[in-house]
């Protein structure tokens, strides 16, 4: 099976107010996408949906082929698909997730920050754990940082032991939400660099950003979000060079920080 | 008028105060221990996702603290034994009471420290795959622990005065061995005094602790970092 997550008229309402209004996207194995649009247009709300840190309104979430939930059709006929939290708990382990704010646990060393889940719910041993610990804390660069605790790591480190900490779990997919956006500027280069390198290993990830530089450099492709639906998609080249619509173009009009691409790597 | 102070009765009455203290030392332990543990199960309910348990745990909270402490203590002793018709000795009823009032205050301190710890820790901990509980106690419940520290001590410094309560019933604790030695050597001026000096050097290490506990989660914020 080659795609690892596909999601089919997801939609999400707060209330009354529709937030994602009908998301279908596919992520491929070893694929790199990034979402990008404006404050408001949805991204997070939709990636905080493929881990059910938010439940979805309607539509249907595949993981690894496999629905997420049981399919039930109601008295008025209408198909709706209900969720199980055991069912979620086991998903949520199998899909990694990078905050905007890290939320690493500050009572808990880097190491054991990576270990705690391994551990408790894959069943390693301790000793497992920390070698598991180890490589993935040195996949990010900060193998030395292993027994620091969060509140002395500046934030760039956090970021990369958060990193590790979910990569640990070792999930079908990466979730990135604003992963940088909390960072101080000389500190987003290092993050952005470690998730460079994980999409370079062929890790599938799915990025939430504003760095549209990465996006360009590093999205296999890359979607425009507006309004609650994906407006645009392609590779970065499409959307993000030549973008047919006029919404994206306003989009990237706005953004200074992208008005020559980088140089590709 | 001059008062002729003489402490000396107290010193041939010492094992008997020691006694009275072991007493209130014992029955602080107990409640304090059973209390933190009842605080803990309530505090959860009262953070809990089931609307249920949170209605449980809050009419217990509120029902234990606007009630004095003094009518639950007698209504326990008095009155219960003629629902259920067994009668408790002081010390059982003593213990009894005092936890279940040490417990609707700890629940409350619980309940603080828990709602203290910001939600993406318990996302992160949900995102990893932990489900309610565990998410409660790899990761919420440690960090809302430490915050709660001085709390708690405040908490066991209350609890041993409300200790006196049980002079009430009978119970030799401190206060009631003060009460029979008063009136047995006509001189409640000395024995009041020195139960009071002798509540005030248990106690005053203990506030002294606290506050320094205090100083010293502020200027960090938990007692880890660093």
């Amino acid at each position: 099976m080659n795609e690892v997550l596909r999601l089919e008229g997801l939609t999400k309402s707060y209330g009354n107010v529709p937030v994602l209004k009908g998301i279908d996207l596919t992520v491929r194995r070893g694929e790199t996408v990034c979402l990008i649009g404006a404050s408001g247009s949805g991204k997070s709300t939709l990636l905080r949906c493929v881990n059910f840190l938010g439940y979805p309104t309607s539509g249907r979430i595949f993981l690894e082929g496999k629905l997420v939930g049981r399919e039930i059709t109601d008295r008025s006929g209408t198909k709706l698909v209900k969720y199980r939290e055991a069912e979620l708990c086991s998903v949520r382990a199998h899909v990694g997730m990078v905050f905007q704010q890290f939320n690493l646990f500050p009572h808990m060393t880097a190491e054991e920050n990576v270990m705690i889940a391994p551990i408790k719910i894959r069943g390693l041993t301790k000793s497992q754990a920390r070698d598991l610990a180890a490589v993935h804390l040195k996949k990010v660069g900060i193998l030395e940082k292993a027994r620091s605790y969060p509140g002395q790591l500046s934030g760039g480190q956090q970021q990369r032991v958060a990193i590790a900490r979910a990569l640990a779990m070792e999930p079908a997919i990466m979730l990135f939400d604003e992963a940088t956006s909390a960072l101080d500027p000389e500190l987003v280069g290092e993050v952005l660099l470690a998730m460079r390198q994980l999409a370079q290993d062929g890790t599938t990830m799915l990025v939430v950003t504003h760095e549209l530089g990465f996006a360009y450099n590093v999205a296999h492709r890359v979607a425009f979000l507006h309004e609650g639906t994906i407006h645009e998609e392609g590779t970065p080249e499409e959307v993000l060079v030549k973008p047919c619509k006029s919404r994206t173009q306003d989009f990237l009009r706005g953004h200074t920080t992208f008005r020559m691409p980088e140089p590709k790597l | 008028m001059t008062y002729h102070w003489d402490f000396g009765f107290l010193l041939q009455l010492g094992p008997l105060l020691l006694q009275g203290l072991m007493n209130t030392a014992k029955l602080w332990a107990v409640a304090l221990v059973c209390g933190l543990a009842i605080g803990l199960v309530v505090g959860v309910f009262r953070t809990s996702p089931s609307r249920t348990l949170r209605v449980i745990g809050t009419f217990y909270v509120e029902t234990i603290r606007n009630t004095p402490g003094l009518v639950q203590l007698i209504w326990i002793f008095y009155a219960l034994p003629i629902l259920t018709g067994l009668q408790s000795s002081p010390w059982i009823a003593a213990v009894v009471s005092l936890s279940i009032y040490a417990g609707a205050y700890s629940a409350e301190i619980y309940r603080a420290g828990i709602a203290s710890v910001e939600l993406g820790q318990w996302e992160a901990a949900r995102a990893l795959g932990f489900g309610y509980i565990n998410q409660m106690r790899y990761v919420v419940l440690p960090q809302a622990l430490t915050r709660m520290v001085p709390a708690f001590g405040n908490r066991a410094i209350e609890l041993a005065k409300a200790t006196t309560l049980a002079s009430t019933i009978a119970f030799g604790e401190l206060l009631y061995t003060a009460k029979i030695i008063a009136e047995d050597q006509y001189r409640p001026l000395e024995t009041y005094t020195a139960l009071t000096l002798l509540f005030t050097a248990v106690l005053l290490p203990l506030s002294y602790a606290t506050i320094q506990l205090e100083r010293r989660l502020g200027k960090k914020g938990t007692l880890h970092r660093e």
